[in-house]
């Protein structure tokens, strides 16, 4: 049996957590501080994803990166040729699906920090990215920490959208979930049944790491 | 007219907050002032514009001649280039972090060698000799603030911010603190500007007085004058109250 499918999950997973850490954490913190004209629409435009249908999703997704799209146009106009169908297009709907769950956490983690600590950082002559990494993000970092744990969870399991854009191109953007659906379909049910166990066992493996570290104590 | 010097402080302050109108000026030429007046006179408020932590307001801050905010010329120093310190009402020691590196993190500029005796001499000088491992959920509310007050001094501000720096400790420690903060001023000579509604640290501890009521100054000047010859009936009502609460 193919174990390719796990290990692109698993990667595919990766990176895409990774980017809702760059993007995400900003965004969580200019929501949870700053008070932005048009807050609550951003509010909801960065959570929809979690609202809606994966396959809406992964249709508009597509509408945007597939070649006829402006995004997917760029691309092949700058020479890194096609996104759709590529793995490249299972960390991009990975990534979309998730990264709200990223915002959400870190974004509650953000507000529960006191400001005083950040104006007391302030009057002690230190800059804003720096208090940021030395002040900000080590006290927020259970709420961070609690959404990388709902974000990678999300990721791994990303089916509606990944179909729609990555396609299941056996070795090269079939995923765990995916596999298991093409598994199914096709009655092969033996190998369905130890993807889901090890797709399983994966998940609660990395929750029960991230619950394990966020219960150490202190800060 | 008070003459520029070392410690001159010069605050003309109009600011709304919503339903709340803050329009105060006075000039202090150092020392200890106290600013006095009940709950939700502006104390804080004023504070806070001193040390640059407000945005939105109108008007001037000057200190020992350098000007840190004109809103007619839209100056407006940021909190770190300001060169003022400030103890918040809770302290707000970083949690995660011990004591010595509290008092250290205003200090990044300076080389770990130059560092780490600065910070000793610090504790010493608070009576927190040792305590540099410690952490600020192991402090008492005293050793709290000592360590807050430490970490504020640290960088050398030319002004020291105080918001009710005793108001969160047990009425036995207060007294004590307020005599090594007197000391610590005298000390270090660094002017300073403490929030209270205390008449008792008022007495204490300030050369200077000014008395706000309802986001107005209604009397400013040496403690003792003021408390022995209050220039308005509101003034006189502000005085003969022992705690304003």
């Amino acid at each position: 049996m193919e174990l390719h499918p796990l290990a692109l999950s698993f990667q595919v997973a990766l990176v895409a957590t990774a980017l809702s850490l760059v993007v995400g954490l900003p965004l969580a913190w200019i929501l949870a501080r700053r008070a932005l004209p048009g807050r609550d629409l951003i509010t909801v435009l960065v959570l929809l994803p979690m609202v809606l249908p994966p396959t809406v999703l992964g249709y508009y997704l597509l509408l945007l990166i597939g070649r006829g799209g402006p995004v997917g146009q760029a691309a092949e106009a700058l020479g890194l040729g096609r996104i759709v169908f590529t793995p490249t297009a299972a960390v991009i709907a990975a990534f979309v699906a998730s990264v709200p769950f990223l915002v959400r956490a870190a974004q509650s983690g953000f507000e529960r920090v006191d400001p005083a600590f950040e104006e007391a950082a302030r009057t002690l002559g230190r800059g804003e990215l720096s208090i940021w990494f030395t002040i900000t993000i080590p006290l927020a970092w259970r709420g961070i920490l609690a959404g990388v744990a709902l974000t990678f969870a999300r990721a791994i399991g990303e089916f509606g959208a990944t179909v729609m854009v990555a396609g299941s191109i056996p070795g090269r953007t079939r995923t765990g979930s995916v596999a298991i659906y093409d598994a199914v379909q096709a009655g092969r049910m033996s190998e369905a049944n130890l993807l889901a166990v090890l797709l399983t066992l994966t998940a609660a493996g990395t929750l029960y790491l991230l619950t394990r570290v966020g219960r150490a104590p202190g800060w | 007219m008070v003459k520029p010097g070392s410690g001159h402080l010069l605050v003309r302050l109009r600011a709304r907050r919503g339903a709340f109108a803050l329009d105060v000026g006075f000039e202090t030429p150092g020392g200890i002032t106290a600013l006095f007046g009940p709950s939700g006179a502006g104390k804080s408020l004023t504070l806070r514009h001193l040390a640059g932590l407000e945005r939105g307001s109108e008007g001037k801050v000057e200190l020992a001649g350098r000007t840190l905010f004109d809103g007619d010329h839209g100056i407006d120093i940021p909190p770190r280039e300001r060169g003022v310190g400030m103890v918040f009402q809770e302290y707000a020691l970083f949690p995660h972090m011990s004591v010595a590196a509290n008092i250290g993190y205003g200090l990044r500029e300076l080389p770990r060698s130059e560092r780490e005796p600065r910070v000793a001499d610090l504790l010493e000088r608070v009576g927190l000799a040792g305590y540099d491992g410690r952490r600020p959920e192991s402090l008492s509310g005293g050793e709290r603030q000592r360590v807050a007050v430490a970490r504020a001094l640290a960088p050398g501000p030319g002004l020291l911010l105080l918001d009710e720096p005793f108001g969160a400790l047990d009425f036995r420690v207060r007294r004590g603190l307020r005599r090594e903060l007197r000391t610590l001023h005298d000390a270090t000579g660094v002017p300073m500007v403490l929030v209270t509604h205390s008449l008792a640290e008022v007495r204490e501890l300030s050369d200077h007085l000014v008395l706000l009521d309802r986001g107005r100054v209604v009397g400013t000047g040496t403690t003792g004058a003021l408390l022995a010859d209050p220039p308005n009936a509101v003034a006189a009502e502000l005085l003969d109250a022992e705690d304003l609460g």
